[in-house]
């Protein structure tokens, strides 16, 4: 039985616009994950091409939890998006020139060629990297927010995580201790319903991942994480408490992960039937209609954002194939850091 | 001046720390009420109130993951580990996180755990271990060993304003036993300068922590017998002052390597190799390496004993090597 609050899916533009978005906003959220689809697309076409060391992860699927949560943010907020969440960095305002680069490992990426695929972020942008032990971010997000707390600043952290990672221990620390101080945070679960082959119910027993929250002494929701919309609401809903003071929520965003793992699995695995039943709830198909039902999205309107992304996508990738790969000579530069480094905004 | 503890000294860097600079604060278990576990923050949560000393969940990844973040976002936490052990359960949040966001991330992590380790007090294998080198192998962490009150003041201040993850490896066995004088007013000792605890020309002991003491008894008896034993203290094992160990070791060309953590990859190992590397022609004996057993920790005060280096296992080795 649920524990956790199940969201209602969001209805009319009426109630769209009580949450805070006019219709401009409405077009560039469509143009977000647009934007998060395109680059991931093209992404693997750059890995397909050979032009992509390692391996290559996507978030297909993911686009509204990713862009919804993000676009509710403030601008002094801080998070830790995982692989899944590119939609994070896109709407941030990372360059999607920045992530082709990184992709490539190349000397223009987030982290100059020395991490790659989405192990990167902007910390101006209020973005900390994540490492590949993907519940580990948890606790560091939380630190964000105990420091938020200490310094009595009107500031939120936002920490993901997949259900998969939900079954470590940092997702349980993290949230007794947020718990307990009541920190200003808001724990983003990405359920898309499989840890590479594992299932969720080989991951964690209760029906939600949400339902925790109530045993960590905060609130629990779990949202349609493919309605950008009502994602975009309860994550404002969560995020406004929390810099209220009223502690953490688990936001958990229900999803399906639309490809494999990475590009070398097939997700044989994953039952077809599923597949099919959550094509028919694609978050960019979904959102589309939605602005043509309830926004007046006009063919005129939709063709222009649609060349506008492809031209965005284009000269992002022309550019950073033109960023150098990086020189072995600075490898063993910047292990530790330098009194100057901490001249950024975070430490003023 | 004044008379201090080693834990005193630790408890007074930390003090002046807090009240310096706000972005200064501490969690950890049992560390605000209580006072820690060895009651170096004793007083402090009166002082600072109870969002500047943190009592924790037990929980030592969120305390260290907690204060990465914290000072990701401009603070300057210092995580007390009630005992050094424990760091294993936050090895993810320090090894994989905090050390290498500069180097991967340009995101610097400026934050300092206080790790209380070492033995000679029946603590058993998991209250007494001295877990240094595992770290000192991880790029992007610096560890610090002091051996004096005076030091160990200095060392914690330049930690704290260090801009690295920083583990402070405080010495249980010395917190009361070892009393000094030591500066009222603030000061730096600077992280990778090591100190020449006692000059000699005969051999060199090249050690730190509570070794460091250890040594000096041995080196008196030394004198006696009319061997001149020098005792570099390296204060700090990453970054470590090569300098100054070449230095003593091309003075008196006989070296014993002493440390407290077992003998298989400790970093007397690393020291070792340097100097086999870079001062070969000016040893007249083999480097010889004196710490605990490849084992754990024990508990029994007969087995304790026989694992930590001795006062009268450096004599002995030394003699072995003043006779080569």
């Amino acid at each position: 039985m649920a524990i956790a609050r199940e969201a209602e899916p969001v209805g009319s533009l009426h109630e769209v616009r009580e949450s805070g978005l006019d219709r401009a906003d409405l077009l560039g959220i469509y143009r977000h994950m647009l934007v998060t689809r395109g680059v991931e697309e093209r992404g693997h076409i750059l890995y397909r091409q050979g032009k992509i060391p390692g391996s290559f992860y996507t978030g297909r699927g993911n686009e509204a939890a990713s862009v919804g949560v993000a676009t509710a943010m403030g601008a002094d907020d801080v998070g830790t998006p995982l692989h899944r969440d590119m939609g994070v960095h896109i709407v941030r305002g990372v360059e999607p020139w920045r992530v082709f680069a990184q992709y490539m490992g190349r000397v223009d990426g987030p982290t100059h060629g020395r991490d790659g695929n989405v192990h990167m972020a902007e910390t101006q942008l209020g973005l900390i990297a994540m490492v590949s032990h993907l519940p580990a971010m948890l606790p560091v997000a939380t630190g964000c927010a105990l420091a938020f707390r200490i310094r009595e600043e009107a500031r939120v952290a936002v920490g993901w995580f997949g259900e998969g990672a939900s079954a470590r221990g940092d997702a349980h620390e993290s949230m007794t201790l947020a718990g307990t101080r009541k920190l200003p945070i808001v724990y983003v679960c990405d359920n898309n319903q499989w840890a590479y082959s594992t299932p969720s119910h080989l991951e964690f027993a209760t029906e939600h991942v949400a339902d925790r929250a109530q045993a960590y002494g905060f609130e629990g929701v779990v949202v349609d994480g493919t309605d950008v919309l009502a994602v975009y609401r309860e994550a404002r809903r969560a995020i406004e408490k929390a810099r209220g003071g009223g502690g953490p929520t688990l936001l958990e965003c229900l999803t399906l992960r639309m490809e494999g793992h990475a590009v070398h699995d097939d997700a044989f695995y994953v039952p077809k039937v599923m597949f099919e039943r959550w094509a028919e709830s694609d978050p960019l198909e979904r959102y589309r209609s939605w602005l043509r039902e309830n926004a007046e999205l006009s063919d005129e309107e939709e063709d222009e954002i649609a060349s506008d992304v492809k031209k965005l996508l284009n000269d992002s990738l022309k550019r950073a194939e033109e960023s150098p790969l990086p020189d072995p000579a600075g490898l063993t530069e910047g292990v530790y850091a330098t009194p100057e480094d901490l001249d950024t905004p975070h430490h003023k | 001046m004044a008379e201090m503890t080693y834990l005193q000294a630790i408890s007074d860097a930390l003090r002046t720390e807090m009240r310096r600079d706000k972005r200064v604060f501490l969690m950890g278990e049992d560390v605000g009420v209580y006072g820690g576990a060895f009651k170096v923050s004793l007083g402090f949560q009166e002082e600072f109130g109870p969002w500047r000393v943190l009592d924790a969940p037990l929980a030592e990844t969120a305390i260290v993951g907690g204060c990465t973040g914290a000072a990701i976002m401009g603070m300057r936490p210092v995580a007390e580990m009630q005992f050094a052990d424990f760091i294993s359960c936050a090895w993810d949040q320090l090894v994989t996180i905090a050390a290498k966001q500069r180097w991967r991330a340009n995101t610097p992590v400026p934050m300092v755990i206080r790790l209380p380790s070492g033995g000679g007090f029946s603590g058993g294998p998991f209250h007494s271990q001295n877990p240094e080198s595992s770290f000192a192998h991880i790029p992007g962490l610096k560890c610090v060993c002091p051996a004096t009150p005076e030091d160990a003041k200095g060392l914690l201040i330049s930690a704290i304003e260090d801009p690295n993850p920083v583990l402070f490896f405080e010495h249980k066995h010395l917190y009361r036993r070892i009393k000094a004088e030591v500066p009222e007013e603030r000061y730096t000792t600077p992280i990778g300068k090591a100190r020449l605890h006692r000059e000699g020309d005969d051999l060199s002991v090249i050690t730190w922590g509570a070794m460091v003491h250890t040594a000096g008894e041995a080196a008196q008896k030394l004198e006696a017998e009319g061997v001149s034993v020098e005792i570099v203290d390296l204060r700090t094992v990453m970054p470590w002052d090569r300098q100054a160990v070449l230095e003593s070791v091309r003075k008196t060309s006989k070296v014993l390597v002493l440390h407290e953590d077992t003998r298989t990859g400790g970093f007397g190992a690393e020291i070792a190799a340097t100097i086999a590397e870079e001062a070969f022609e000016d040893l007249d004996a083999p480097v010889k390496r004196i710490a605990a057993p490849d084992t754990p920790v024990p508990f029994s005060p007969p087995l304790e004993k026989a694992f930590i280096p001795q006062v009268d296992d450096v004599v002995a080795g030394l003699r072995e090597l003043a006779e080569y």
